[in-house]
């Protein structure tokens, strides 16, 4: 059960390869957190992962298969994940795919792809989640979105599409849920300096995985619905959203 | 939610317990989420607080688990009798009162809440109504009293009232300069007073560190009441205060406080003796604001409470050092001497107790609180659970030695479980 200072004791990640989402269960670990299940695609490659969770100070680390864009086997995933005897306290949901921009404009398919796995994938499983928290009457769901869910750029806005139907379907969610104990936090990042990102220049305000933990950790202590990093993005990000087009178009970043 | 509004519906209520067990709820003060059962039921006592039966002769009343300490006083207190055990206030039920088994400021001398029962009557959760008792039945009893609503729901108890003449407090004040004097004088003076408890200054700095106003007092006899009182005042006094309902967020900060215990403890007495005052104004002061829980701000507060045995002043010093120099606000602190130890769960141990309000929102309260439970952990003291909302789980088995021993006899009680709150999800208890 969270506590009064929002501490969880158990969590759920889906996207369990991601540095942004491995450095927030570290990041959980070393508090209260001593239960941590990683769900991803390839769960055989986490085992360094999982040590390291445990080096942290979890204690009973598991790794199941997960695929987001298997939309079919996602309510059978949430059953097996959730039949257990504890709790789950929180649930971060940080799963994405990038892309490649060029190719999706010309390539529908690839860009269908990708929309199904950040964002029509994530609806598919949050809905049997939310089910399952609702029924045990606490749980906070963190959803990873993105600045560019605020407003997309010429150089990712596929991506940036997905992000801004994920964004908006869990502040929505987060709404409706209000009253239930049930929490929602949509999670907000600059560009994050990760594996995702390596090759591309980092933007300004760029951040790291560790920096992001660290927001959510404290976002969850806050029990905020918005969690901007770095933090100052929230300001900036109110000017750029009403900057005109034009302009926009000419900012180079 | 349901309600119980009689002792004999208990039993149907405890079969509407799923997967999520059930749990009893009185009045809520609890600071903590002992009453709290998310996902599952909660069986609201406070429709059941009727007065079986009450003997002005003896002081001896049988009562419904669901009324609560206000009400009890005020049916007895004209008679003669007052509660032997009484938290710092009165809006708390009966049945909360035996589960937490609570202390008051007069534990060094009578123990706890649990010591004058003299007999309760359990619903389990297997369907069966058990009447327990101190002796015939001190396993189960003292695994009740302090079980923190675990074993099943207590829907009546008989308690022992104590006899007083007035509804008056015969109290000295005294200040403390540091923690140190206040030790000394609640070491060499509390067994001669009934009631003692100090409020003490954790902001202070250098020599002053846990400067303290120490007050201690007994039932006043008829002819220490004021001329021209009665000896039983009538009725409870209406609040006369409120907290405001839109507060700053950060009202309560270190400078704010700060004041504050300065012009308190400038404003106490240096030494006062013989004071007559009204019983709820000597144990329910903050009874008197109505909503003061609001200064706190729109986070609230994390209410800390600990114990660590006699001998171990030491670590108190540690202790209060460690609050003193922390960034979260200590701003309400409480110091008193303990008497021995009962229930398996229950709280007290002969020791000093400490208990601090801070604001929920400071930031590094979750270390501070950890750091001071190892500090407890390691002396041999513990924590309150009826007031906790963070304890790190792994320290319980430590802080409670009497846990194995309290699993034993709730699993015959509740084999399935079926009594279930956040606290005991939390703390696997």
């Amino acid at each position: 059960v969270k506590d009064a200072l929002g501490s969880v004791q158990s969590l759920l990640v889906l996207g369990g390869s991601s540095e942004i989402a491995l450095a927030t269960a570290r990041a959980l670990a070393a508090g209260r957190t001593r239960t941590v299940i990683l769900a991803a695609r390839r769960p055989d490659e986490l085992a360094a992962a999982a040590d390291a969770l445990v080096q942290a100070g979890a204690r009973n680390v598991e790794r199941v298969e997960f695929d987001a864009g298997d939309l079919q086997e996602h309510e059978q995933f949430v059953d097996r994940v959730f039949d257990r005897d504890e709790d789950i306290d929180a649930v971060l949901v940080a799963f994405a795919v990038l892309g490649d921009q060029a190719s999706m404009e010309k390539d529908a398919r690839a860009a269908r792809s990708l929309i199904e796995t950040n964002f029509v994938g994530a609806v598919s499983v949050i809905l049997p989640i939310v089910e399952r928290l609702r029924a045990q009457g606490h749980g906070s769901l963190i959803v990873l979105s993105s600045v560019a869910a605020e407003r997309p750029r010429r150089s990712n806005f596929v991506y940036g599409a997905s992000k801004a139907g994920l964004d908006a379907f869990a502040q929505g969610l987060g709404d409706a849920l209000a009253g239930t104990g049930v929490d929602v936090m949509v999670v907000r990042p600059g560009f994050v300096r990760t594996k995702l990102t390596a090759g591309l220049e980092p933007a300004p305000l760029s951040t790291t995985p560790d920096s992001v933990a660290e927001a959510i950790v404290d976002g969850l202590r806050r029990r905020a619905h918005t969690v901007w990093v770095p933090p100052a993005l929230r300001w900036v990000m109110t000017i750029v959203r009403h900057l005109p087009r034009p302009l926009f178009r000419r900012l180079d970043f | 939610v349901h309600r119980l509004t009689h002792p004999a519906q208990a039993h149907a209520a405890l079969d509407l317990a799923d997967g999520r067990g059930i749990v009893a709820r009185g009045l809520g003060r609890s600071y903590g989420d002992a009453a709290q059962n998310a996902g599952g039921q909660v069986l609201l006592t406070t429709g059941m607080r009727g007065v079986t039966q009450f003997d002005p002769a003896t002081g001896r009343i049988t009562a419904e688990a669901g009324i609560s300490i206000d009400e009890l006083t005020r049916r007895t207190l004209p008679a003669g009798w007052f509660v032997p055990v009484t938290a710092g206030t009165r809006w708390i039920t009966l049945g909360g009162a035996i589960a937490s088994d609570i202390h008051g400021k007069n534990h060094h001398r009578d123990g706890s809440f649990g010591a004058h029962v003299v007999s309760l009557e359990l619903q389990t959760p297997t369907g069966e109504r058990l009447t327990l008792t101190p002796d015939g039945t001190p396993d189960r009893f003292w695994a009740t009293a302090g079980g923190m609503g675990l074993t099943g729901i207590i829907v009546e108890a008989t308690i022992q009232m104590v006899p007083v003449e007035t509804s008056w407090m015969r109290v000295d004040t005294e200040r403390a300069r540091d923690l140190e004097d206040v030790l000394d004088r609640m070491a060499r003076g509390d067994d001669g007073y009934r009631y003692s408890v100090a409020w003490i200054d954790l902001l202070a700095h250098g020599g002053a560190l846990g400067r303290s106003i120490l007050t201690r007092g007994d039932h006043a006899t008829r002819a220490e009441v004021p001329e021209g009182a009665a000896y039983m005042a009538q009725g409870a006094p209406g609040t006369r205060l409120a907290a405001p309902r839109l507060v700053p967020p950060a009202l309560l900060n270190r400078h704010s406080v700060g004041a504050f215990n300065e012009l308190w403890y400038r404003r106490a007495p240096r030494s006062e003796s013989g004071k007559a005052r009204p019983l709820e104004s000597f144990f329910y002061p903050l009874d008197g604001v109505r909503g003061w829980n609001r200064l706190y701000g729109p986070r609230g507060l994390v209410q800390y409470q600990l114990v660590v045995p006699l001998g171990q002043e030491a670590c108190l010093r540690r202790i209060v050092a460690r609050l003193r120099d922390a960034d979260a606000p200590a701003c309400l602190g409480v110091l008193k001497r303990l008497g021995g130890r009962r229930g398996l769960m229950s709280f007290p141990l002969a020791g000093w107790t400490l208990a601090v309000d801070f604001p929920a929102r400071s930031p590094d309260l979750g270390r501070l609180l950890d750091d001071v439970d190892e500090l407890v952990a390691g002396v041999g003291g513990r924590v309150y659970l009826a007031k906790d909302a963070r304890l790190r789980p792994e320290l319980l088995e430590s802080m409670y030695p009497g846990l194995s021993r309290w699993r034993e006899i709730r699993a015959a009680l509740d084999p399935e479980r079926s009594m279930r709150s956040d606290l005991a999800r939390r703390m696997s208890l």
